[in-house]
């Protein structure tokens, strides 16, 4: 029987099938961070169930910290006690820790593709909705709650309910000016913030073929933003490459049998799906959200949506949007006044990210009305990323370039939008005050976070582009 | 053994869509290290917003049946927003539909998802505003009578039932497989089809 790969991931790692679509699933890396993981180590600890695999397991400080040069001071003692926490937890059950200075702390979903661990046809969760991300390559990434990374790390596998699957493919010509966030911010906002729930998104097509691991892992990452329980994307070559030589690979001996074990995980030519969907992308140009969800997204040069443009569902939540963002009804997106931008998070704090905002700041300076958060997904890009010379064009152009960690993607750390200021951000969620209490998010590819923090205005990319 | 057979209470109306975990429980109140403390800033920033929002007002004061609408519990995989619910008193959230990583949660802290048609919960939502209503639900029968003595047919599995009506411990059950998930990781070190670190 052809199978579709999510369905070959799934029946590979089951070891019994329950009634109603359940089934016992074994789990073969959990990623840990400060913030979601101190309840489930004490619940075992109080159990007195031991961590079942600890070698399979891997943690880092990312949501709670500082980016500020002086991080490893932490003012705020709930924060504190989480890093110390998980400092201890890591340290008595054997875990590795990437800590700060180990070349490799960072977002858990950029360090573990950094890392060579993220490896395909495997099973990963995390306590983190965005652990989407690692099916880029090909692996069946899903975010979970305390209590599952709890069962996880007890136990070894999960109880979980098998999903539906969904296939789409992107057509048409990519623009310049438009790149992998676009294309994810189009689906978000043509399936609907719900449009996927229940299903795991498989993507296909040339397009995605095409893309570096670094796109990959940007539209895989924003799955979960139409609420798909995951997302992936086939391995092949491209994948193959990103994994060779990093840290966890397979060592050269194993190396050719891996790629024939890990091509096995792919769909089967004529398989079935629970649904098609199929994107066009031609004449599409960068996409940037009105709203106060990502859904709520058009491309930058259209006018944000009127009342009568609306589906009659969907009008409490509109107005409530449009209201909280402090916005015009049917006036254009593009020029509106912006206080703040940030580039970073694990949709958009990798290397390329970076040098797509580079190569448009050069020689240019950002508005200066502007407060400009440039922060790198890991310690291993920010090292990068002064190898290449970046942080001196970021320097020059009136940026703040920091260390890494989630940052201003979701208000929890030292950086935050103050309450009443409009920021453009490179980051997945444009909730209400995700980013600080009272602040406006829109969301946008880190080349329009950078054309828009020059302008000090929201601006299209393009014309950085056409030469 | 806590077996929950019935589920009776009054309902708060929540008249949104896409409600994200993020506003059920705002980051800021996330850097903990313990499972409660959550509830009193259940809905922090529209309780924070308006005097008028629903979880302001005396009169759905001691609610613990949640409605909403569509996508209820979309977003961030926090189970922080799961504790806050819960802490606060609410165990039943009736919606149009649930994200997943948010139904998982409640399934495991014993809150019961109900899933009914649009014009229902429209119903339901228009029924609380005027005349304070109270539900019972009943699992076994699958029906939820209400105060003004109408009767709603549910649909839940039993599976999900079990973990209600049977006290289900998950962790147990799964530490039964203990011998079955070795196996399986032994035959993957074996053929090394997995990175190992700290060895």
């Amino acid at each position: 029987m052809k199978k579709n790969i999510v369905e070959k991931i799934w029946e590979n790692h089951s070891i019994d099938n329950l009634e109603d679509d359940f089934s016992v699933l074994v789990i073969d890396f959990i990623l840990l961070h400060e913030v979601t993981s101190a309840q489930a180590f004490k619940e075992l600890e109080e159990r007195k169930i031991p961590i079942l695999s600890p070698n399979q397991c891997v943690a880092t400080v990312d949501h709670i910290i500082s980016t500020s040069k002086n991080r490893k001071q932490i003012d705020n003692n709930e924060a504190k006690t989480q890093v110390e926490i998980l400092r201890n937890n890591t340290k008595i059950n054997r875990i590795s820790l990437y800590d700060f200075e180990s070349g490799h702390q960072g977002i858990v979903h950029v360090i573990g593709p950094e890392l060579g661990i993220t490896q395909p046809g495997l099973t990963i969760i995390c306590g983190d909705s965005h652990t989407a991300t690692h099916g880029a390559f090909g692996a069946l990434a899903f975010g979970v709650g305390t209590t599952e990374v709890t069962h996880a790390l007890g136990t070894g596998c999960l109880l979980l309910k098998k999903p539906l699957v969904m296939k789409v493919e992107f057509q048409g010509e990519v623009s310049k000016g438009v790149f992998a966030k676009d294309l994810i911010m189009k689906l978000i906002a043509t399936i609907g913030i719900g449009g996927a729930t229940g299903h795991i998104i498989e993507y296909g097509g040339d397009i995605i073929q095409k893309m570096t691991m670094e796109e990959r892992m940007t539209i895989c990452n924003m799955s979960i933003e139409c609420g798909a329980k995951a997302g992936l994307i086939a391995p092949d070559n491209t994948t193959y490459s990103y994994i060779k030589g990093r840290p966890y690979a397979p060592l050269n001996k194993d190396w050719e049998q891996m790629i024939s074990y890990w091509s096995s995980f792919k769909s089967d030519q004529g398989c079935s799906y629970d649904k098609e969907i199929i994107i066009d992308i031609s004449n599409m140009k960068p996409m940037v959200t009105w709203g106060t969800n990502p859904s709520q997204a058009i491309e930058i040069d259209k006018n944000i949506p009127l009342e009568k443009d609306m589906n009659l569902n969907d009008l409490i939540m509109y107005n409530q949007a449009i209201d909280y963002m402090k916005l015009n009804r049917g006036f254009p997106i593009e020029d509106t006044k912006i206080d703040w931008a940030f580039i970073g998070s694990c949709t958009n704090g990798r290397i390329e990210d970076l040098r797509i905002s580079a190569q448009i700041l050069k020689n240019k300076k950002i508005h200066p009305s502007v407060t400009f958060y440039i922060v790198p997904g890991s310690e291993s890009i920010l090292k990068q990323a002064q190898i290449e010379g970046l942080d001196k064009i970021f320097k020059e152009a009136g940026a703040d370039f920091r260390m890494p960690g989630c940052s201003l993607c979701l208000g929890m750390n030292d950086d935050k939008v103050p309450n009443g200021k409009r920021c453009i951000s490179s980051s997945n969620r444009n909730f209400m005050g995700r980013q600080g209490t009272g602040s406006f998010t829109h969301l946008a590819s880190p080349a329009t976070v950078t054309a828009s923090a020059i302008e000090g205005k929201i601006s299209s990319p393009i014309k950085y582009f056409l030469n | 053994m806590n077996k929950i057979e019935f589920i009776s209470g009054k309902c708060i109306p929540l008249e949104m869509n896409d409600v994200d975990t993020d506003l059920i429980i705002p980051a800021q109140y996330c850097a903990s290290i313990s499972k409660t403390g959550y509830g009193l800033n259940l809905f922090r920033r529209l309780r924070d917003q308006s005097k008028d929002f629903v979880f302001n007002q005396i009169k759905y004061e001691n609610s613990n049946i949640l409605i909403s609408q569509k996508n209820f519990g979309c977003g961030s995989s926090r189970e922080a927003a799961v504790w806050a619910l819960k802490e606060y008193g609410i165990n039943v959230v009736i919606a149009n539909s649930f994200a997943d990583i948010f139904s998982g949660n409640c399934l495991k802290n014993k809150i019961l998802l109900i899933t009914l048609e649009l014009n229902i919960i429209y119903k339901l939502i228009e029924d609380s505003k005027n005349h304070s209503l109270t539900l019972k639900i009943d699992l076994i029968n699958n029906t939820i009578r209400t105060s003004l003595n109408e009767i709603i047919q549910i649909k839940i599995s039993d599976f999900q039932k079990s973990f209600f009506i049977n006290d289900f411990n998950e962790i147990d059950f799964l530490l039964s497989y203990k011998e079955k998930v070795l196996s399986f990781k032994n035959y993957q070190l074996s053929n090394k089809i997995l990175p190992i670190l700290n060895q």
